[in-house]
């Protein structure tokens, strides 16, 4: 096994000393907006891709100029909580240094920055930490940012559950200080790798890492397509322990069945003392047992399948300390947001607004970021984003609702959504992630307009159904986990998935391979028609799909979505 | 000819003759080749002639040429080819090649000259210019001579070079043989008048065996090369946008077949480009001021209807002082008048406005012919070449930035700008070459190059490393580029890449004034790196500036001052002088305009 060549990347993080490869250089390179192929790796540990327009890739090779580069940037914000100050730094930043004049919420409930040249990075960076904001391990193969529920109305259990997201998000991050001394330009310091990366080490772990705090009944945090996720477990609305979930995950390549989505495993309760042996000992066995040869096989769901649960349960507990319990009973609902005012134990009031592609842009008539700019200057809790794309101005005292209220609507902000659109969600796609074979953001609302004149046709228009389109089957927008799932496999061809329950405790499988629009609509009318006449009570459309056999339920991913 | 073709003769010439002969030769125009030859030929089919000749003092014509964009070395040359038509013998040189102590040699001196921006003289004339206006100017009581001043009359010091000349060399005792003739921009028949009164000037001064030389000298005139009045037809291969979609400009990438024309260039010359108007341009003119496009007017000799002669004779892009004058007196307008009459609004009115302008504002009611006769005739432009034939053979290309301005709400085009950024593949195009030998890579393949060349000024610099890679050399080349912003307005930015990559460039400093917040320009660029660009020309680079003259190439010059001055321990006066010692030496070259 030693001498098996390792993939790429392992080889780049190992040269890298500590994430640093030739970053400065590069940054001080003026004849090219782009960083050299080695460097386009690393930069993901520091939050950010490279991307070009591609739209304009081949107008700009006959223009003899090179492609557009620009870089996404992710911020980390764990559980999505941000101060109103901190808003009206990052809303600054998008205007003034990114060409999207954007700011673009995340399924992972952090906010990311497109558009942004090579020159602006730094400053870019350097105003977030001034908001005591960072992009450290937004992307690359670390921890991920940490997602919690955002439940504004058990306050009190969010409170706690937000602390240990936090928590887990900070001791789980790198430790070396190429960051700060790449972006902050802090003093380069001569340390030893066991001071520098005590869990992670020098090659980091095999691949990205994801992890969710989820707060039942609510998932909209989708805990079990995450690598590791922790189910709070209340008593009287105290925070008990979780349980712990992991080896879920999206990402999956197009026509190679050794690839496949995967949910979660229940591995048992744990007490909140222990948290954080164990997040550590899935990690690191992880780190240690994944997979480095083959990228495509790297994430801890196959970790998980090729050396079978039992043994890696066995070695968790062994690294921890600890034993698992059995899992304590919890109810496991909605992934959807609940739009609108609700009102907190706490006596606050909180409002979620929708956000389209989670993108908020001032649009002509209506304009968002202006809006939540007017909002940030005068609101006195916290923002909140959620991982279905939108944001919760969360803490509001009963005297400053109807003037929050009156901002939102005013922008633009306060808009009538279907529950299917509700919850619904697509990723960013074309034109600048690279990894996009079709359309996602730019198209979802149009198609979503055709699917709610579907559903309202067939008398079906209050049932939410989650929808979700992704341009490529890497996953961002969870599409896997939809009772509709829309993958990209070239413009304007999508596969439809179907079978995922409401909940997303079981995943979809093919449903249709490469097809357009047309076919997409005519195969959900004849399905919507089935559903409407057939359905039981309270049925939701995935149970129907698999009930009335138009797919077969995937149980085991690795067995099941191929077969 | 090339230095291979010398090469061959080596077994005939020794080698320093064959030195002298190829370092004579190698800047020559082809013109001035072709002369040469006839004269050479000349000499050798009358054998003693030349010894007679060369024992006494024989009467000589100089023609004397100070040139920045060609048209006083036109000039020249066609004077220096009627005077050998005549008889004459006659030295035709740039004043950058003639020692400025030699003058004192002549006897029979036509000097023919241009001013630039603020009274400027161009660059091949800044040392004799200066020379003598100086101590060590000698006595000129034996010479006689004619000045021809080029310039234009919308800039203050108007023909100053000329006028220069024309009070240095009477102060020092020559006698002027006609008063000097001060030509604007539309030169060509003022320039052509002052060639026949010369000449008519000259003839008592002529002597007898000269003549002798008239058939060869003026067969080797007759070499059938094409030029500015003789351009060749080629065909237009591409013009393709190489700004981004999102730049405030226009610039093309043009490139043009020459296919069996014959016609060479070397990297740092110019292609001379004739154009018409544009269709919708004239349709304008036509209609604003009530007239028939089928009219007929004539021009010299030819009569044609006036929509051809607006649209192939006349200049419309570029207005002159004397035709806002006349159109003033035409429209009876105050505004107008008043502008008309204070010299330096006049200035500032015809560089922001077009004769359409002129049209929809101050209506005139003119006749056809009139309105003909108002304007000059169309001329051609220069463009800085942008390519080696080392590296595309039969083409050319050209680095073009599509002139677009808002007058009152229209769009206003510079005339050939606009005549190839619509140009479509295989159209015509009119185009000969215009040498510039005062823009060469050096003779030594070892010579660090330093280019300094923002916006359309880094034209000639593709050029060069396009000769420098087919040439084989590495490194030593260093180019300092800017425009407005990075992502849109790049040139050739894949290029330069491929260039580092490949090590023909070694160093690329690039200035994008509009990516922060405080304007950033190639001077500032040149300040920063002032150290290893001391060390660059301390190791003996050559420096080259191309592009705007009116500001960026000022900004250079007091950059490298400052370089010079910080980083070679030297006073202002020792920066000047070194800098100054540098142009003489040919190691710092301009092409700007």
């Amino acid at each position: 096994m030693s001498e098996q060549k390792l993939a790429i990347n392992e080889y780049l993080k190992t040269d890298s000393d500590y994430l640093r490869g030739t970053i400065k250089e590069g940054l001080d390179s003026q004849v090219t907006g782009a960083f050299s192929d080695g460097d386009q790796q690393l930069i993901k540990f520091h939050g950010f891709y490279q991307q070009d327009d591609r739209d304009l890739r081949n107008e700009r090779k006959a223009q003899k100029l090179e492609p557009l580069y620009s870089f996404m940037l992710r911020a980390r914000v764990p559980g999505g909580v941000c101060t109103p100050e901190q808003w009206l730094g990052v809303d600054k930043i998008a205007t003034e240094l990114t060409s999207s004049n954007s700011i673009r919420l995340t399924t992972r409930q952090t906010f990311q920055y497109h558009g942004i040249p090579k020159r602006n990075l730094k400053t870019i960076i350097q105003g977030l930490d001034r908001e005591a904001l960072d992009s450290i391990a937004a992307c690359g193969d670390v921890n991920r940012n940490v997602m919690c529920n955002p439940n504004p109305v058990e306050s009190r259990l969010h409170a706690q559950a937000f602390e240990w997201a936090k928590k887990l998000s900070d001791h789980l991050l790198p430790h070396t200080q190429a960051y700060a001394e790449i972006w902050l330009d802090k003093e380069k310091l001569l340390t030893t790798e066991d001071e520098v990366e005590p869990v992670y080490g020098k090659t980091y772990l095999p691949r990205k890492f994801k992890m969710a705090v989820a707060v039942p009944p609510d998932n909209d945090v989708d805990v079990y397509t995450n690598d590791l996720g922790f189910i709070a477990v209340a008593d009287n609305g105290e925070l008990v322990g979780f349980n712990l979930v992991a080896g879920g995950g999206m990402g999956s390549t197009h026509g190679e069945v050794e690839t496949f989505p995967r949910l979660a495993d229940d591995f048992g309760f744990i007490k909140p003392e222990d948290t954080m042996k164990f997040a550590e000992a899935v990690m690191t066995v992880q780190r240690d047992w994944g997979n480095r040869v083959n990228r495509k096989r790297s994430r801890l769901k196959y970790t998980i399948v090729d050396h079978g649960f039992d043994a890696f349960k066995a070695e968790v507990e062994k690294r921890a300390g600890v034993k698992f319990e059995a899992p304590r009973d919890v109810t496991i609902g909605d992934r959807g947001d609940r739009y609108g005012w609700v009102k907190g134990v706490d006596e606050k009031w909180h409002l979620t607004l929708f956000i389209e592609g989670g993108r908020i842009i001032d649009y002509p008539g209506k304009p968002l970021q202006t809006g939540m700019r007017e909002l940030a200057k005068i609101h006195k809790g916290d923002f909140r984003m959620t991982s279905n794309q939108n944001i919760i101005i969360a803490g509001v005292a009963e005297s400053d609702k109807s003037q929050i209220e009156q901002i939102a609507a005013n922008h633009g902000l306060l808009v009538d959504v279907s529950p299917s659109r509700g919850h619904s969600i697509a990723c960013v796609a074309l034109p600048t992630c690279p990894l996009a074979m079709a359309e996602a953001e730019r198209y979802f609302p149009e198609f979503m307009d055709k699917v709610d004149a579907l559903q309202a046709r067939h008398g079906i228009a209050e049932q939410p159904i989650v929808v979700r389109m992704t341009g490529c089957p890497n996953g961002c927008a969870r599409p896997f986990a939809a009772e509709i799932g829309l993958v990209g496999k070239a413009p304007g061809r999508y596969n439809l998935y179907l079978g995922a329950n409401f909940e997303g405790t079981r995943l979809n499988k093919l449903y249709r391979e490469n097809i357009q629009e047309a076919e997409i609509l005519a195969e959900l009318g004849a399905l919507f028609e089935g559903y409407a006449g057939q359905r039981l009570t309270d049925e939701t459309f995935g149970n129907y799909c698999v009930r009335s056999e138009v797919i077969k339920p995937v149980i085991d991913a690795a067995r099941d979505f191929h077969g | 000819m090339s230095l291979k073709e010398l090469s061959q003769f080596s077994a005939l010439l020794s080698a320093p003759q064959l030195d002298q002969l190829t370092r004579l030769t190698a800047d020559m125009s082809p013109l001035q080749l072709a002369w040469v030859s006839g004269y050479l030929a000349a000499s050798a089919s009358e054998p003693g002639q030349s010894q007679a000749q060369s024992g006494e003092q024989a009467q000589q014509l100089t023609v004397l040429y100070g040139s920045q964009t060609g048209n006083s070395r036109g000039v020249a040359e066609a004077l220096a080819q009627r005077a050998a038509e005549a008889g004459w013998q006659v030295n035709l040189t740039s004043m950058g090649d003639l020692k400025p102590k030699q003058i004192k040699d002549e006897s029979l001196l036509a000097l023919v000259v241009s001013t630039h921006g603020e009274g400027e003289a161009p660059d091949d004339a800044i040392e004799l210019h200066q020379f003598l206006a100086s101590k060590r100017a000698p006595k000129l009581d034996g010479l006689k001579y004619s000045v021809l001043a080029l310039g234009d009359s919308s800039y203050e010091f108007f023909c100053q070079t000329g006028k220069d000349f024309d009070e240095r060399l009477a102060n020092l005792g020559a006698e002027a043989l006609l008063p000097r003739v001060d030509c604007d921009v539309d030169f060509e028949d003022a320039a052509e008048q002052w060639q026949v009164q010369l000449l008519e000037a000259l003839a008592p001064h002529q002597q007898a065996r000269t003549q002798t030389h008239t058939s060869a000298v003026a067969g080797g005139f007759s070499a059938s090369d094409y030029s500015k009045q003789k351009p060749y037809s080629a065909e237009l291969l591409v013009s393709q946008k190489i700004t981004g979609r999102d730049s405030d400009k226009d610039i093309r990438h043009v490139e043009i077949d020459l296919g069996e024309s014959g016609l060479n260039y070397q990297p740092g010359d110019a292609l001379g480009v004739w154009f018409n108007n544009h269709d919708a341009l004239v349709e304008e003119l036509v209609s604003v001021l009530k007239l028939d496009g089928d009219a007929q007017v004539s021009i010299k000799d030819q009569t044609l209807s006036l929509q051809q002669a607006l649209l192939e004779k006349r200049e419309l892009t570029q207005l002159s002082p004397a035709q806002v004058q006349a159109w003033a007196e035409l429209s009876g307008d105050a505004e107008l008048q008043a502008i008309a009459s204070d010299k330096d609004a006049l200035r500032g009115f015809i560089h922001r406005h077009q004769l359409a302008d002129l049209a929809k504002r101050w209506p005139v009611s003119v006749e056809p012919q009139q309105l003909v006769d108002l304007l000059r005739p169309i001329t051609p432009r220069l463009y800085s070449i942008a390519s080696s034939q080392a590296e595309v053979d039969e083409e050319v290309h050209l680095t073009v930035a599509l002139v677009a301005d808002e007058h009152y709400g229209d769009t206003r085009f510079g005339g050939a700008s606009h005549f190839l950024a619509a140009a479509e593949e295989g159209q015509t195009v009119r185009v000969y070459v215009e040498p510039n030998k005062h823009f060469r890579l050096p003779d030594n393949p070892e010579t660090p190059v330093v280019m300094i060349g923002p916006g359309t000024g880094v034209a000639p610099f593709r050029a060069f490393m396009q000769q420098r890679e087919a040439d084989g050399i590495n490194g030593n080349a260093w180019l300092f580029f800017g425009n407005p912003h990075f992502e849109q307005d790049f040139l050739y930015q894949t290029e330069w890449q491929q260039y580092l990559k490949s090590g023909v460039l070694e160093r690329l400093d690039v200035a994008f004034s509009r990516d922060q917040a405080h304007k950033v320009y190639v001077q500032h660029r040149i300040k920063e790196q002032g150290e290893a660009l001391w060390q660059w020309l301390e190791r003996g680079a050559h420096l080259y500036i191309c592009g705007d003259a009116e500001r960026m190439a000022k900004d250079v010059h007091q950059a490298l001052l400052d370089v010079i001055a910080d980083h070679g321990g030297k006073t202002r006066e020792q920066a000047e002088a070194y800098l100054e010692n540098l142009r003489a030496d040919r190691r710092y070259q301009k092409d700007v305009y």
